[in-house]
């Protein structure tokens, strides 16, 4: 049975940029242009356990994503790894929401797709690191969600997870239309082929504006948020590393044992 | 509307006792009625909960939902949500107090969405604002390059906590508090969701959460091997154990459960040597609280030399077997 798949990526500034280039400048993050925008980890995690769906049992994978000013080249990443549509709701309005107004826009949009098997999120962005949205969709949409999926199996209108719990898995089994949240354990994302970074060239996404979606611009981004933004804040780290040199490497390594048994630590 | 008055704890038991992050909820849920003049209530929903409801009021609810259901024994999501709705809804607090935990995790999202209000997840520090009277909400964003302080548009006001970032109150079985036992039936044709099977992993010896020594391998270890014998060897000879950051879990050479971080374990042992791991902020999030932190990595721009108080510059294989031998040295005489 082919599987209807949607995925929910996030553009964010690269989150492994060197923390010493996260400054926070009149309550916003500002980063340097040098920092690349990418699709969010664990989006590409999500977006590599649908591939593993459709490798598998067939199927159609559609990514989607809110936001504005998209770069292009970045978030057709999920064309060029084997999703087989890309539909951005691509507005200012849709700017600096929080947790809600974001699923409440993602789960309008995924009405309007209407045909859907599962919608796989990842278990939280990789800028403001919520946690959220793939609940919050699940929620809108009345449908079940499992979080923090390692491995997805689809059979029988029905959908077979391993979650991670601490210390351990569950094994879960739920019935589809879902929402499926992902954690890492799913495996990276695969290398785009040659052949697909060629054919999502050659595509263009669906852009969405509001009325597309049917929601009021008071219920979208900054205007829809249910939180309010207070401060945003950089404690003050100090770093006085104490670096142990020596003649050699190992030198060094053996003056480390010294120093640490005089600082009595160990 | 209804007036939202008091504050909710959601309770959690661990092998069938109060777990300590209710305790923590509940020392922390305890300042913030005083502070208001308003009852602390906790609502705790298992198969049995009578031992677990006397202890939440040593630790400083007034009041127990005690709910029992043999529905409830493990968490699933579909069964536990229709009883926290409901609590939720008939009790209208004013705040809600989740943990941060795997069950709080997966249920406070989903509460927050159905009570059609705000949520913020994995809160550092709760304190009431004196003119306006709502609850300031600080948690890390961007991976712990920074803190946000929240406010909630809408009520009730629901957070989840980190735990041992509250501290429970002293418990004291002479308080007096009412525990009342709630009958909630669940409607199993609403659970969608099937347990088939849940596996514990043992972990063979000392927890990461309990190690006074954690000694962490990053993706620099370049495979499984050096987890199982160098990075072994050293932490067994300092009585703590092994841990890793994110790659190596996720390339399958340390079990899922020995990762550090924002998304994995948060441990704050006395001492983290941190080898070969790059000190990514999402990393360092889940060991910063550690009273000494130790960094080997062969980059000296890595970012683990700013967390550091000692670092050594080189490759592993080089620093760890003439440190590992004359520490044995050291700690033989
Ligand atoms: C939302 C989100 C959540 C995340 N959660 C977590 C989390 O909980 N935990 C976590 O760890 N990561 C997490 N990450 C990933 C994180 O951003 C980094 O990718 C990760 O921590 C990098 O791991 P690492 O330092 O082992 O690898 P790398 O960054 O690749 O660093 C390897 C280091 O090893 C050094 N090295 C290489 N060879 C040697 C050698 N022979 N000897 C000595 N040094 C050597 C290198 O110089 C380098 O500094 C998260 C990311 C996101 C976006
Ligand atoms: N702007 C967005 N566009 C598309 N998907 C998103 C967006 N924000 C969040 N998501 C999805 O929801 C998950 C959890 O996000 P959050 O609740 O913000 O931590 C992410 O991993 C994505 O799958």
């Amino acid at each position: 049975m082919p599987v209807n798949m949607i995925v929910c990526c996030k553009q964010v500034p690269d989150p492994e940029a060197p923390p010493s280039v996260f400054k926070v400048v009149d309550n916003k993050m500002t980063l340097p242009p040098e920092v690349k925008p990418v699709i969010g980890q664990y989006e590409e995690f999500a977006l590599e356990a649908a591939l593993k769906i459709k490798d598998t049992a067939g199927g159609k994978i559609t990514a989607l994503s809110l936001g504005n000013n998209f770069v292009r080249d970045v978030i057709k990443k999920a064309l060029a790894v084997g999703a087989d549509e890309l539909i951005l709701l691509e507005d200012k309005a849709f700017e600096d929401g929080d947790s809600w107004a974001t699923a409440n826009a993602l789960a309008a949009a995924i009405k309007k797709i209407g045909t859907y098997d599962i919608i796989f999120c990842g278990r939280q962005s990789s800028d403001w690191d919520a946690g959220q949205v793939g609940l919050g969709i699940a929620e809108l949409l009345g449908i079940p969600a499992v979080t923090l999926a390692r491995k997805v199996e689809v059979g029988g209108g029905k959908a077979k997870v391993e979650r991670v719990i601490p210390d351990g898995y569950q094994v879960t089994e739920v019935t589809l239309p879902a929402v499926i949240v992902v954690t890492s354990g799913i495996g990276a994302l695969r290398y785009a082929t040659l052949k697909g970074i060629m054919a999502a060239a050659k595509k263009q996404p669906l852009v969405w504006k509001p009325a597309d979606i049917g929601l009021e611009p008071s219920k979208l981004g900054a205007a829809g948020r249910r939180t309010r933004l207070d401060k945003l804040f950089q404690p003050i780290k100090e770093s006085k590393c104490e670096i142990i040199a020596g003649e050699t490497v190992a030198e060094a390594g053996a003056k480390l044992a010294v120093r640490l048994r005089e600082a009595k630590l160990l | 509307m209804a007036e939202y008055k008091g504050i909710l704890v959601c309770g959690e038991l661990a092998d069938g006792k109060l777990a300590s992050i209710t305790t923590e909820l509940l020392g922390c849920g305890r300042k913030l009625a005083d502070e208001s003049k308003e009852d602390l209530s906790c609502l705790l929903a298992s198969d049995a909960v009578a031992g677990a409801s006397k202890e939440a009021i040593a630790f400083g609810a007034d009041k127990v939902h005690a709910v029992e259901h043999p529905a409830l024994k493990e968490y699933q999501a579909d069964s536990y949500m229709q009883v926290v709705e409901k609590v939720a809804r008939d009790s209208a607090p004013r705040v809600i107090l989740i943990g941060q935990t795997a069950m709080g995790r997966d249920m406070a999202p989903r509460l927050a969405f159905r009570l059609g209000t705000s949520l913020t997840t994995d809160c550092l520090d709760l304190r009431i604002d004196l003119t306006t009277k709502r609850l300031m909400q600080t948690r890390p964003v961007y991976g712990g390059n920074a803190q946000a302080v929240f406010t909630s548009e809408s009520m009730p006001q629901m957070v989840t906590v980190r735990a041992k970032t509250m501290s429970p109150l002293e418990r004291d079985p002479s308080r007096k508090g009412e525990v009342k036992p709630t009958k909630i039936d669940i409607d199993m044709s609403k659970v969608r969701t099937r347990i088939l099977e849940t596996v514990k992993e043992q972990a063979v010896g000392i927890k990461l959460e309990d190690a006074p020594v954690i000694v962490s391998g990053g993706r620099g270890m370049g495979g499984p091997q050096p987890f199982q014998t160098i990075l072994k060897e050293l932490a067994d000879l300092l009585h703590g154990a092994v841990g890793a950051s994110r790659p190596p879990a996720d390339n399958g050479w340390v079990s899922e459960h020995l990762h550090i971080g924002l998304t994995g374990k948060i441990v704050a042992p006395d001492v983290y040597i941190a080898v070969a791991i790059s000190g990514a902020s999402q990393h360092t999030a889940g060991c910063s609280g550690s009273k000494h932190i130790i960094a080997i990595n062969k980059d000296p721009e890595a970012n683990i030399f700013r967390e550091a108080e000692f670092g050594v510059v080189g490759k592993y294989e080089e620093v760890l077997p003439a440190f590992i031998g004359k520490l044995k040295e050291l700690l033989a005489g």
